[in-house]
């Protein structure tokens, strides 16, 4: 019989543990995906964050290190570092990369590290239970914004692409989504060039995958949907905010 | 028998680079010998001094707070340090920067203008190696004759030119004459 | 033989790491070991390795972590603030079983404290840097040649164990300057096929990973882990004895205050007092069995340290409190005088310990 569709090879047999609707799910078949296609599965090396991701390790069928909230950048540099054949990803999100670990992720960026930056924006603390994200929209209601947030007090949020557009040494910034058929489309293209500007030694690239938190928004899967289509990708601009070597693409 | 010396001045006047110079050569003879800087902001612009211990012993703490030998390269050095020399060390002076004489009777005390001689026979910033050759010269604590072999390892390759400079600030102190 | 050669503490050690065959250094400046950092940066390019200043202590060690983690011999160094911001690092390392070698070139705390030298990391370093059940290899040599000696030693027990080895010292080790031999052998290899290099498609994938959601699991990694640390507590205690012969006074001191100390011992001597001293060189594991039996034969003990008295504790406890132990010391980055040790020496000569 004929295969229509399987598993990336780059994923495990391990079922995931997340929630009914959210994209992680989606976001980890389309490194996996891209893993399998650049046939690098063998030599590539994952760096798991602190959050909803943590476990990622156990998903991916590449060597996996678990990383500090906020170090992933550092893990990978190091990783990288020691040996510059492989092919070093890591997984993070929204607290993990633009709160607690800003500063990896800036200088790595201001390194040229040449790793690949999976960043995972969904608005929110999820692991936590629902808390306050560097990426909560204003008004916002979290669990530690219950009022939303007010920018008076807590300030705005950190619109991570367009930081790093003015760090001379990040090669490659693109933000997508993977809320509908053309936009899973995108951000497949997206991670798959980071990558492979990675496999050229190209430098630092980062992907941010604007996504849902069904859970800790407190919505169905469908009405996430469309909270984020009507919220986030508003205050959070789909597309490429840089790219070094665009001509060439 | 062990020598404890301690060298204090400005930042500035080679005071660390003769200490390695006086280490290295009884390193070269084959003593226990230690080094250690003042270190820190007094480094910058204020004392600079370092302790240099040459025995036969194997050196206990390197941390020089009595000397046997104390050379002395500025006013604040000598006031600083005169009264924690030892009972019958020897204190040696730049009388050039230093008008006052030692207090203490229990102590040899040296004069030597260092820096006005280094200055006068085109060695500026020498008058370190000046107040050595003099105090070999008094003290006996290396043998003069062995300076060349120390002065290679302490001059830094890129600054081979130095070494003759160096040398002859040690002989202008080593045969300066009271 | 190779020749002696005069060099500063924290410049011998930077290249009997790189002899021990580290070429990753991940660092941070702080005063005063920055001549490791200024070392490296200059050596590292010329043996193909890799020196990178990090943007922070805490990336430092991070980087530390991935390149242990890929199966390489990896070091950061600091001085005490620094120290305490590794400590999540330091921490991560022991969870993950990674090896990795730690300087601490102790500066007086507590906060920014001051530059001088001290030794009040003492618990930080042997008790606790971070959170979690763990130990550290801790090494505090007292002369340069040590400091050679005790870096190629660390990086082998770290791979061995797979555990952080931190060299304690202080800022008078880093700056001082003594002959020393760079004569060190050969670099034994160990089997690192737990590291993250890529699976090559050939194996299972690895995963360096410090989460067990499982308390049973956790657990179980626990005693495992603590199995370890008492083979290490069994065989690799390492520790000086001076004129312990005869003695009825013992000295117990690491570091430039274990040299203060030795002319301290001289000066008793000359004044026919019988003092000797056990100086750890392993900090951990602490020398237990072995001032638990020098317990039986002095009068007391006197613990000479620039702390407010960290190391004390250890003694009390390895002794069981069968002697008195004096408390000598200076703090802030003073260094206490050999007369100094010498007036504690003589009291407890008096006193026996007794006040």
């Amino acid at each position: 019989m004929a295969v229509v569709f399987e598993k990336p090879k780059a994923l495990t047999d391990a079922v995931l543990h997340y929630c009914p609707g959210c994209t992680h799910g989606i976001i980890h078949r389309l490194v996996a995906e891209v893993i399998d296609e650049l046939g690098i599965q063998g030599k590539t090396v994952g760096i798991a964050s602190v959050g909803c991701s943590v476990m990622s390790y156990d998903y991916f069928d590449v060597d996996m290190v678990q990383a500090a909230h906020g170090r992933a950048p550092a893990v990978g540099t190091g990783v990288k570092r020691a040996n510059p054949d492989n092919i070093v990803f890591t997984y993070q999100g929204d607290g993990d990369l633009a709160a607690i670990g800003t500063a990896e992720t800036v200088h790595s960026a201001a390194r040229g590290e040449n790793i690949t930056v999976i960043f995972v924006n969904n608005a929110i603390y999820g692991m936590t239970g629902g808390q306050m994200a560097p990426t909560t929209l204003p008004g916002q209601v979290t669990q530690t914004s219950p009022y939303g947030r007010d920018t008076n007090t807590v300030g705005f949020p950190l619109k991570v692409c367009e930081l790093l557009s003015n760090v001379d040494g990040a090669t490659y910034l693109e933000r997508v989504a993977v809320n509908n058929v053309k936009n899973v489309k995108a951000a497949k293209k997206a991670i798959k060039k980071a990558f492979t500007y990675q496999t050229e030694g190209k430098g630092f690239s980062l992907v941010e995958v604007v996504s849902t938190c069904p859970t800790n928004w407190g919505m169905t899967p469908q009405n996430a949907l469309k909270w984020l289509e009507e919220n986030m990708i508003p205050y959070y601009p789909l597309g490429v905010y840089k790219d070094k070597y665009a001509q060439e693409g | 028998m062990t020598k404890n010396m301690l060298i204090a001045g400005f930042g500035g006047q080679g005071i660390l680079f003769s200490g390695k110079f006086l280490a290295y050569e009884g390193l070269l003879e084959d003593k226990s010998v230690s080094w250690l800087p003042s270190y820190g902001p007094e480094m910058r612009g204020g004392t600079a001094n370092c302790s240099v211990i040459i025995s036969d012993a194997p050196v206990g703490s390197p941390i020089v707070s009595n000397p046997d030998i104390l050379i002395a390269m500025n006013m604040p050095s000598l006031d600083k340090y005169e009264d924690a020399t030892v009972k019958g060390g020897q204190i040696f002076i730049d009388s050039a920067l230093i008008d006052r004489k030692v207090e203490r009777e229990d102590v040899e005390a040296y004069y030597i203008p260092a820096t006005k001689l280094a200055s006068d026979e085109g060695l500026s910033g020498l008058a370190n190696m000046i107040m050595l050759g003099y105090v070999i010269k008094k003290t006996n604590i290396i043998p003069f004759e062995n300076i060349d072999r120390a002065l290679q390892k302490v001059v830094p390759a890129s600054k081979q030119h130095l070494l003759d400079s160096n040398k002859k600030a040690l002989e202008l102190g080593y045969n300066f004459a009271e | 033989m190779s020749e002696k050669v005069l060099m500063k503490g924290n410049e011998a050690l930077a290249e009997a790491a790189i002899m021990a065959g580290c070429r990753h250094y991940l660092g941070y400046p702080i005063t005063p070991q920055t001549e490791i950092a200024a070392y490296m940066a200059k050596r590292m390019p010329k043996v193909g390795g890799t020196f990178l200043q990090a943007e922070s202590e805490i990336a430092a060690i991070n980087m530390v972590i991935g390149v242990s983690a890929a199966g390489k011999r990896a070091m950061t160094s600091s001085s005490s603030p620094g120290i305490s911001l590794k400590g999540e690092g330091l921490s991560y390392l022991a969870g993950c079983d990674l090896p990795a070698f730690v300087v601490n070139v102790q500066r007086g705390g507590p906060g920014l404290g001051g530059i001088q030298p001290s030794q009040s990391d003492y618990f930080q370093a042997t008790k606790g840097t971070s959170h979690g059940d763990y130990h550290m290899l801790v090494l505090a040599p007292d002369s340069v040649q040590e400091m050679v000696s005790m870096t190629f030693k660390g990086f082998d027990m770290a791979d061995k164990y797979r555990m952080t080895v931190m060299l304690l010292a202080d800022g008078t080790m880093g700056q001082m300057m003594e002959p020393v031999s760079l004569d060190m052998g050969e670099v034994a290899e160990y089997d690192k096929s737990w590291a993250v290099t890529g699976t090559g498609c050939a194996r299972k994938h690895n995963v360096v990973n410090s989460l067990f959601l499982k308390p049973e699991e956790l657990e179980k990694k626990n005693f495992e882990r603590f199995e370890k640390y008492r083979y290490i507590e069994e065989n690799e205690v390492m520790y000086e004895e001076y004129m312990m012969d005869d003695a009825d006074i013992c000295i117990v001191a690491f570091g430039i205050a274990a040299r203060v100390s030795k002319n301290a011992i001289d000066m008793a001597r000359a004044k026919g007092i019988k003092v000797g001293m056990l100086r750890p060189i392993t900090l951990w594991p602490f020398p237990k069995k072995e001032l638990r039996e020098i317990a039986d034969k002095v009068k007391c003990f006197v613990s000479v340290e620039m702390s407010m008295g960290q190391m004390i504790e250890d003694v009390r406890l390895a002794t069981e409190c069968t002697k008195p132990v004096l408390l000598c010391n200076r703090v802030g980055g003073m260094i206490m005088t050999p007369e100094e040790v010498l007036a504690k020496i003589e009291e407890a000569d008096k006193t026996g310990g007794n006040n």
